[in-house]
């Protein structure tokens, strides 16, 4: 047994240059082979959720997000067992200084300060800048990555200018923001933008929301208000959709295109490429050791032996590869939750059931790919081989 | 003297299982470059063919998309007084529009399809390069829609006769429209009173369409709309904002791009190792091809092309894989209209070019060092090798 690792590995060090070139491609292979699977595990799979997005429900008029809801829908949501509490979610649009610019665009939502801690009590602020939110009526906080971009101070004012609603917005920021999963946002006073809308004599637009986002006492309600919200509001002017906040999120990741395609494709490429790779690497190897093969089988190795030696060898580089791509795979997908990119909400991780799935895959493929080539050097005969010249 | 390139091509077909295995890598990651593309050129494409060259966009002044845009009935009629507008016949071709997204029922998802449903007065249709293909078209006054042709083809409730729900009551489809590779194709129109009335709407306009007369006119039409202070709009020409809507493919494109790129230092990575092992089999070959007299560029040379022509065959066979992508549709969302647009891929001279250059900077980067390992064997020794 001792003596068949030393040969696996003396047949691996044998051209170093070659295996170390093996194992990098099939490493870079498995790392996106590892980012995929993880993307497709939080579309298709379950999804992850931290606690405190797990309670909450958004709910928005059935025909489209862009329908408005009256806003009398909120004490009948309020009221309901389980519930929490709910608040208007308000998407403002609006233009930030020069449009053409892609990097003044932030996301700006119009909420109930008061409400809003309760809601998402992952915000995290100090206490005076919480009392100024909620007390001053045209305040707004900024998420700490959003300041830093356009290194906005507390007390700094900044106007965005409406396009959805034809009103112009004089904030003044009141506090910096930071949470787990996003510090980009603005967030300001419904109240001011209901008051701005009746100023321009639009009165009738300033009852009217986009979205209400509920929080539930419990993640086991979440389901159950939400049908319960759509039930309620089922026959009236505007039917609703109610979905939890982590299915919503993905919804806007999927829209992006057919994914499961996209993802199921590019996968299958990546793994027939390594595949191709480590069994070229394999063969060639077989090819220039024939001669070495009879030597051994002279001195009384078996068929058999031989087999699994040089499909060891393979699969323990396969598997090395899977470890060094997980690796890469882990920072890959650290890049991409902390990107700015449209896919940083799938919030990819390596985790346990991914990895496990990368080193199957890379054992499987290092035997698959090294099966032929490893049996046709078990059935060299002896004379043959010693006479081969390469 | 260079050696002849038939002594590579032989080389390549002695070894085939190694020339193929390598360059069916390349191939691979020559696809996969190419499918991103593909689908970018695609959706290029249903844009640039959406909007007549004569056509002005208006929205209001500061908005980006149709969607974030507000138009109201008296700015229209304003509108409508300019100078340099086409007339069809009395009336100036100006249409009032307004643009909601609305789920449509489709059997494999549950969430349905978000379609772009835009009202519109008759003039509308006119202004736009469009046909009937079945049917007929909407009344006004009347809950009637036509559709798209590929949200025929995706939403099977979306058929002429049928009854469709959307909101609280049931819209029926009277016609099915089509717009060539446009992405109009993707949106569905009604009757723009019904439609602004059914969805709470009036007076909540989006945009105006308008034909300017003729080429020159065009632009003075434009300057005159942008600098009306009592109208605050900007007006754009229809293809240039079609042309900005494309941007809606590029997440999947650098998805595409970036994992291509990885890919392809992995399949240069397996190209290095196929010529070196070429080399390390051929040395006493080119301990003779020095004895001859071929100097050590030219074996640089040769080696390096030869990593070239496996390269080729690898960026032609990429080639092929993604050519049937040409009869494939698909779909990506737009955040700016919160609905799908679909199109065709489009696999083109230019990403056909693309590929081939990609697979030979594969080639190149992974048969530089092993035909520099090459050309630097001493005579002797290689003649030694075995």
């Amino acid at each position: 047994m001792l003596q068949l690792w030393s040969l696996i590995v003396a047949g691996i060090v044998r051209n170093p240059r070659r295996s170390l070139l093996t194992v990098a491609s099939v490493a870079l292979s498995l790392c996106l082979l590892g980012v995929l699977a993880a993307a497709y595990r939080s579309l298709f799979f379950q999804p992850e959720s931290d606690p405190a997005e797990a309670l909450r429900i958004v709910t928005h008029h059935q025909v489209s997000i862009t329908q408005p809801m009256p806003v009398s829908f909120l004490p009948k949501i309020r009221a309901m067992p389980g519930v929490r509490d709910s608040m208007i979610w308000q998407w403002f649009g609006g233009t930030y200084k020069d449009t053409r610019d892609p990097r003044n665009f932030f996301a700006r939502f119009a909420v109930e300060p008061e409400r809003f801690f309760r809601i998402k009590p992952e915000v995290e602020l100090p206490q005076d800048q919480k009392a100024a939110f909620e007390n001053t009526r045209s305040s707004c906080i900024v998420g700490k990555s959003l300041a830093e971009r356009f290194q906005w101070k507390i007390g700094d004012r900044i106007t965005l200018v409406g396009d959805i609603f034809p009103v112009t917005a004089e904030l003044k920021i009141v506090g910096v923001y930071s949470s787990p999963d996003e510090n980009e946002n603005l967030y300001f006073d419904y109240e001011y933008l209901r008051q701005l809308l009746i100023a321009a004599g639009q009165s009738s637009r300033a009852d009217a929301v986009g979205v209400f986002l509920t929080a539930a006492d419990s993640a086991v309600d979440v389901d159950p208000i939400a049908a319960a919200i759509d039930k309620e509001f089922e026959d009236s002017p505007a039917p609703t959709k109610s979905e939890s906040e982590r299915m919503w999120q993905l919804s806007f990741v999927s829209f992006l295109g057919n994914l499961k395609l996209f993802l199921l494709s590019i996968s299958g490429a990546l793994t027939f490429t390594i595949l191709l790779v480590s069994g070229n690497t394999i063969s060639m190897s077989v090819r220039e050791r024939t001669r070495e093969v009879g030597i051994l089988k002279t001195l009384g190795f078996a068929p058999p032996m031989i087999l699994v030696m040089f499909m060891g060898e393979t699969m323990l580089m396969s598997i090395a590869g899977g470890v060094v791509g997980l690796l890469l795979g882990s920072a890959l997908a650290a890049a991409v939750r902390h990107s700015d990119s449209a896919f940083a909400a799938l919030r990819l991780g390596i985790t346990a059931d991914v990895a496990s799935f990368v080193m199957v895959i890379a054992a499987v493929i290092g035997a698959l790919s090294s099966f032929i080539p490893a049996r046709h050097a078990a059935r060299i005969q002896i004379l043959d081989s010693l006479r081969y010249s390469g | 003297m260079q050696i002849p390139l038939s002594y590579n091509l032989r080389n390549l077909i002695v070894r085939r299982t190694a020339t193929m295995m390598t360059a069916l890598s390349m191939a691979l990651t020559v696809a996969v470059l190419l499918a991103a593309l593909a689908l970018v050129d695609g959706l290029r494409s249903a844009f640039r063919s959406s909007g007549d060259p004569l056509n002005l966009l208006v929205l209001r002044k500061g908005s980006s998309s149709e969607l974030g845009s507000a138009m109201s009935e008296e700015t229209f009629r304003n509108m409508s007084f300019k100078d340099g507008i086409a007339r069809d016949g009395e009336n100036p071709m100006v249409s009032l529009e307004m643009i909601t997204a609305v789920t449509l029922p489709k059997p494999e998802s549950a969430n349905g399809q978000a379609v772009t449903l835009r009202g519109l007065l008759p003039v509308g249709i006119r202004l736009r390069a469009v046909s009937l293909k079945e049917g007929r078209w909407f009344r006004a006054g009347q809950r009637e829609l036509v559709v798209g042709r590929a949200v025929a083809r995706r939403c099977p409730a979306a058929h002429v006769g049928e009854w469709v729900p959307i909101g609280t009551s049931q819209w029926q489809v009277v016609g099915i429209m089509d717009a060539g590779a446009s992405a109009i194709n993707s949106e569905i129109f009604a009757d723009l009173n019904q439609a602004s009335s059914y969805f709470n709407r009036r007076d909540q306009y989006n945009s105006v369409l308008l034909r300017a007369s003729d080429a020159r006119s065009l632009s003075q039409l434009i300057e005159s709309l942008n600098n009306d202070q009592r109208l605050n709009v900007t007006a754009q020409t229809e293809k240039s904002y079609y042309d900005s809507q494309s941007a809606s493919g590029a997440p999947l494109e650098h998805l595409g791009v970036l994992v291509a790129l990885i890919m392809s230092i992995g399949s240069a990575f397996a190209a290095m190792n196929t010529m070196y092992a070429a080399v390390a089999r051929r040395s006493r070959e080119i301990g003779t091809l020095r004895v001859l007299g071929f100097s050590r560029a030219s074996i640089l040379l040769s080696f390096l092309i030869e990593s070239l022509l496996l390269a080729s065959l690898g960026g032609v066979i990429g080639c092929l894989l993604v050519l049937p992508l040409n009869y494939v549709t698909t779909a990506v969302g737009n955040f700016s209209t919160m609905t799908e647009t679909a199109f065709r891929f489009h696999v083109g001279p230019v990403v056909v070019g693309i590929g081939i250059l990609f697979s030979w900077l594969m080639g190149g980067a992974g048969g530089l060092f092993p035909a520099r390992n090459a050309a630097r064997k001493q005579i002797l020794t290689a003649l030694r090798e075995n």
